[in-house]
């Protein structure tokens, strides 16, 4: 509040420089905010570690868990038959079977097999007895160990001599667009925008805090509306290249097919980049130190590497907690962008989630503003 | 149009307790170099940063140009350049990409080029910060805060823990600076520095200004030009000060470890006499030197405590 009426309004006009203005250049309005953009995304090319987080690390992870998951024969099951009299008849009945294609079995000492079945390395032992049946040793909790108990039972009921009454046949579909690896990188960009929001911003706001560069740069007159602009479309920058690597490398090395259009997927990243700066912003606008924003970060970032389906589906957990998966922003970006991704929804249809992400981003941001400490 | 720096009564608490700045009032001219000169935690960082816009004060009004930072900071930020004792610049980018970024903060920069030349910094524009020597990193702080083209250098500790050809050249630089009409606020706890490159000085010692002056100025009231200092073997303190403040000459006495230090107007009169003292007294004299009364003899004067404890 200015005390003195006096006080011109632009009080520049009548103060004449006392050092002699050097031949001048000067400087409009987004001059200060294009030269921050361009700093930060330098910086960044010159850190190959972050360019290796940001933009190796899913890339790998998506190939690792692609190829695993792949290559995974989908049905066979490994047994262990139990040595003795019956053993050999029981291979020929196995290998007789209808099934035998997905059928591995192999022979072992009692105590071998029981041994490898603890392990994981079998999912069924069969133990022929003395009297003509058969015991099955399997794990209730083992989706694969149930299977195979049935696998292996109709295999035997069937060599036995039973007839099957009902005729069925059936049809494999592992057409792309319904694989793991499909539902997989969706989920891996959502992981990746969040990662990189959260550290984008989040660590490097509290790394220029504590190399007291953040106060350097407020002693100046750089507008602070225009430092966290730059920083905020630096992600969205590095987003366009983020989702794009992931999505041509499903595509071309998975061939996973991109149902949606390209433009929803942007925009729904940018949603995305935009909801985990404003959560990455106010992680970081108290802490002084990096350490201290790391713990926090990763508090933040925890319960949606586990509950917002990036790995497997959130529908795994129980009901009661899925309205608090629900509104987590990971799971509304990772289900609007498999939405999109995988079935071409269109983003008018996705407006519930995209809700979820923009309220997310907007509060942060606020809340962020609220308690920002530059110096 | 007010001076470019002056405030009063300054007050700074941290967390309701710490008293950093105990009620200092400044006033400083156009083209002066003015220097606060204290010990560290004496409160000159938290002075200057209040006055640089950056830290806000508990209470006391700052004036710049005689505009408040409440006014129009913009303005402000525009007419002032500003080193902070500890800002790490950023290690990946260029000396040029630097001083570029921070030209962009202000309405009419100076040339990369001017800055560069000036500085001494042309040789190193692309070097990254991160491959710069202190003496260099020092000098592209200083030419961020003179890249704005500003009227007001703050330079907090410019020469901290910089090799004394490093020193020399900074010094250097904000001569130039004041040579061109700018005015200059610093901090250091270099008695050397405060004396040759200052107008004038404050001496700041637990939030407030224990003296104010130009340096002749401050020496000039401690009394005398001059220190003689010597040891005496066996020497007793049991002949106390006393002994030694009636010789001839001698304006006052304080031990420095075991030695004696006498501030004195004229050394031709009290080293004869301090001579036959010694003798009278049967002692023998160890060492005897005279030299210049400095600053640090002022301060020492003044609070009995060295401006460095190390």
């Amino acid at each position: 509040m200015p005390t003195e009426t006096t006080t011109p309004q632009t009080p520049e006009v009548q103060d004449r420089a006392p050092v002699p203005a050097a031949p001048a250049r000067v400087n409009g309005r987004w001059t200060g905010y294009r030269q921050l953009l361009w700093v930060r995304l330098l910086e960044l090319k010159r850190e190959p570690e972050i360019v290796f987080w940001v933009f190796g690390f899913p890339l790998l992870l998506s190939l690792g868990l692609g190829i695993a998951f792949r290559n995974k024969p989908v049905d066979t099951t490994s047994v262990a038959v139990v040595a003795g009299n019956d053993a050999a008849k029981t291979m020929t009945m196995l290998r007789g079977s209808s099934g035998h294609s997905v059928i591995h079995a192999a022979v072992l000492e009692r105590e071998a097999a029981l041994k490898g079945f603890h392990f994981g390395k079998f999912d069924l032992v069969v133990e022929p007895n003395a009297d003509g049946s058969y015991t099955y040793y399997y794990d209730p909790a083992r989706p694969e160990s149930v299977l195979s108990r049935a696998e292996i039972d109709a295999a035997l009921q069937a060599a036995a001599g039973r007839k099957d009454i009902l005729a069925t046949s059936t049809q494999a579909s592992s057409e792309p667009g319904s694989r793991y690896i499909d539902f997989l990188i969706p989920g891996l960009i959502g992981m990746s925008l969040m990662n990189s929001g959260m550290w984008g911003i989040g660590f490097s706001l509290v790394d220029m805090r504590q190399r007291k560069l953040m106060k350097r740069f407020v002693a100046t007159p750089m507008r602070r509306s225009d430092f966290l602009l730059a920083v905020m479309s630096s992600r969205l920058v590095l987003m366009v290249i983020e989702v794009g690597l992931l999505l041509v490398f499903g595509m071309l090395v998975f061939h996973m097919p991109v149902a949606g259009s390209i433009m929803s997927v942007v925009v729904l990243g940018s949603i995305g980049a935009v909801a985990f700066g404003g959560v990455g912003l106010l992680t970081a606008c108290r802490a002084q130190k990096v350490e201290s924003v790391s713990g926090l970060i990763n508090l933040v970032m925890m319960p949606m590497w586990i509950f917002s389906g990036v790995f497997f589906p959130y529908e795994h957990f129980p009901t009661m907690a899925q309205p608090f998966i629900k509104v987590l922003p990971l799971t509304a970006l990772n289900d609007a962008l498999r939405a999109t991704i995988l079935e071409g929804a269109s983003l008018a249809s996705q407006s519930g989630r995209l809700l979820v992400l923009v309220l997310w981003g907007g509060l942060s941001f606020l809340l962020a503003l609220r308690w920002f400490r530059w110096t | 149009m007010g001076s470019p720096i002056e405030c009063t009564n300054l007050r700074k608490t941290y967390d309701g307790k710490i008293e950093a700045v105990r009620g200092l009032s400044l006033r400083i001219e156009a083209g002066e170099c003015f220097g606060l000169l204290g010990p560290n935690g004496a409160g000159k960082t938290t002075t200057i940063e209040i006055l640089e816009g950056v830290l806000a004060a508990t209470s006391g009004e700052v004036r710049i140009f005689g505009h408040s930072w409440d006014e129009n900071p913009r303005q402000l930020r525009e007419w002032i350049g500003i080193s902070l004792q500890e800002t790490r610049l950023s290690e990946k980018l260029s000396v040029r990409e630097t001083i570029e970024l921070f030209a962009s903060f202000y309405r009419e920069p100076r040339p990369t080029a001017h800055v560069l030349e000036e500085l001494q910094l042309t040789e190193k524009a692309d070097s990254w910060v991160g491959k710069l020597s202190g003496g260099q990193k020092q000098r592209l702080a200083v030419a961020t805060a003179l890249v704005g083209n500003p009227r007001i250098l703050f330079l907090d500790e410019p020469t901290t823990g910089l090799d004394p050809q490093s020193r020399r050249q900074l010094w250097d630089i904000v001569r130039a600076f004041q040579k061109k009409g700018g005015t200059v606020l610093l901090t250091t706890h270099y008695m050397d520095e405060a004396e040759r490159l200052c107008d004038r000085l404050a001496i700041v010692d637990h939030g407030v200004i224990i003296a104010e002056g130009t340096p002749p100025d401050l020496i000039d009231r401690l009394g005398g030009h001059h220190v003689v200092e010597f040891e005496t073997s066996g020497s007793q303190n049991g002949y106390g000060l006393d002994v030694w403040q009636k010789l001839p000459g001698v304006e006052s006495v304080r031990h420095e470890d075991s030695a004696v230090c006498l501030n004195v107007r004229e050394p031709h009169l009290t080293i004869p006499a301090l001579l036959a003292a010694v003798n009278q007294q049967g002692q023998q004299l160890e060492h005897l030197s005279t030299r210049q009364a400095s600053l640090e003899d002022v301060f020492v004067n003044l609070t009995g405590r060295h401006l460095r404890e190390d």
